[in-house]
């Protein structure tokens, strides 16, 4: 969504296109409004009310964001966040997932995740969560991408994975 | 029953479509033409529920003719794809949405470079180097799969898509007939025999 904010939209393929679509015309229209760049947490209740306008007949999308935010001391801050299809948001201090493999994701991050990992840490614990999590799921799989989101760089990486 | 196919080779898009219009067990027509040409480089095969698709597709026609008029140039393939997708995206939240399922074909003058979108009902578009819609999907894919080559000349173009249409014709157990094939490329659109 900005250089330091990342959206995930798993769900309904035409409603990802739609949603990319939808915020990126309201992240713009944000930009030039107040001359700065969204905040991750201002970013997650625009998400959320976005889908909440759609109550009684939602996106069939579930988002997951990730970035980092300013501290008032200037330094950045991790941030995660995730909310169901009608936009009630869950600001978690570990992890966040989603998805048709959402039960597996939950049970590989409760088991290999831990606080304050290092950036090169954190990328094997997410890429093995996330391939070992899709190979146990029929509807997702085929690889996977993951963004090491750093104050000073972001590190896309492809991941091989199963193709059956 | 509409069978549709598309495949992009070096310079050009196919795009073709069964000719035939059956209501229950009878065929109607067996010369519909199913592919509009919405822009001088811009192709659309349509199907899916009878009635919807030709509303559909001549309300896009309009649109794009439209566009065309006000501004000079015509809307190029990815623009023209996105607003097509969305214009069903927006009807799948209507009280009575469109169901037409589209293969939209173009070639852009401006980067030199074929385009071809699938598009579903529900909005669902992606971009693909070969796409198909009904049945003949079935058998189809799977050779395309095989025998596409996106630096094909229009002529193992032409026999890539013969071989789909021998496969249908082989294979499923009511067949269409005839096809309507069209291609554009760098001048523009035209049919041609297959």
């Amino acid at each position: 969504m900005s250089d330091r904010i990342y959206l995930g939209l798993p769900g309904l393929a035409t409603d990802v296109t739609t949603l990319k679509e939808v915020f990126r015309y309201r992240v713009n229209m944000y930009t030039i409004k107040e001359e700065r760049e969204i905040e991750p947490e201002t970013f997650a209740h625009l998400v959320s009310s976005t889908l909440y306008e759609k109550r009684f007949g939602p996106y069939f999308i579930e988002p997951v964001m990730a970035g980092l935010e300013k501290t008032p001391s200037g330094a950045y801050k991790p941030f995660i966040a995730a909310t169901d299809l009608i936009g009630c948001l869950n600001f978690a201090k570990d992890f966040v997932v989603a998805g048709t493999a959402s039960t597996k994701l939950y049970g590989v991050a409760e088991g290999l995740w831990e606080p304050d990992l290092e950036p090169e840490d954190l990328f094997e614990t997410c890429a093995q969560t996330l391939l070992n999590a899709v190979d146990r799921d029929a509807y997702s799989g085929w690889g996977a991408e993951v963004h090491l989101i750093t104050k000073d760089k972001v590190i896309k990486r492809t991941l091989k994975g199963r193709m059956d | 029953m509409d069978i549709s196919f598309a495949l992009t080779g070096k310079g050009y898009v196919i795009v073709a479509a069964d000719t035939t219009a059956a209501r229950s067990i009878v065929k109607m027509k067996v010369d519909e033409d199913k592919i509009k040409v919405l822009s001088p480089h811009l192709l659309m095969a349509f199907s899916g529920e009878p009635g919807d698709t030709v509303q559909f597709a001549e309300y896009i026609e309009r649109n794009i003719r439209l566009y065309q008029i006000r501004n000079t140039y015509a809307l190029r393939p990815p623009s023209a794809a996105s607003w097509i997708r969305r214009a069903l995206a927006d009807s799948l939240r209507s009280r009575r949405p469109y169901s037409v399922n589209l293969l939209v074909g173009g070639y852009d003058t401006s980067t030199h470079t074929p385009h071809l979108y699938w598009v579903d009902y529900l909005g669902t578009m992606s971009e693909v180097p070969f796409a198909a819609h009904g049945y003949g999907a079935y058998f189809a894919l799977s050779l395309l799969d095989r025998y596409h080559d996106p630096e094909a000349s229009l002529e193992d173009g032409l026999a890539t898509l013969r071989r789909c249409l021998d496969e249908v014709a082989k294979r499923l157990v009511v067949t269409p007939e005839k096809y309507k094939v069209k291609v554009v490329d760098k001048d523009g659109v035209r049919e041609v025999e297959i």
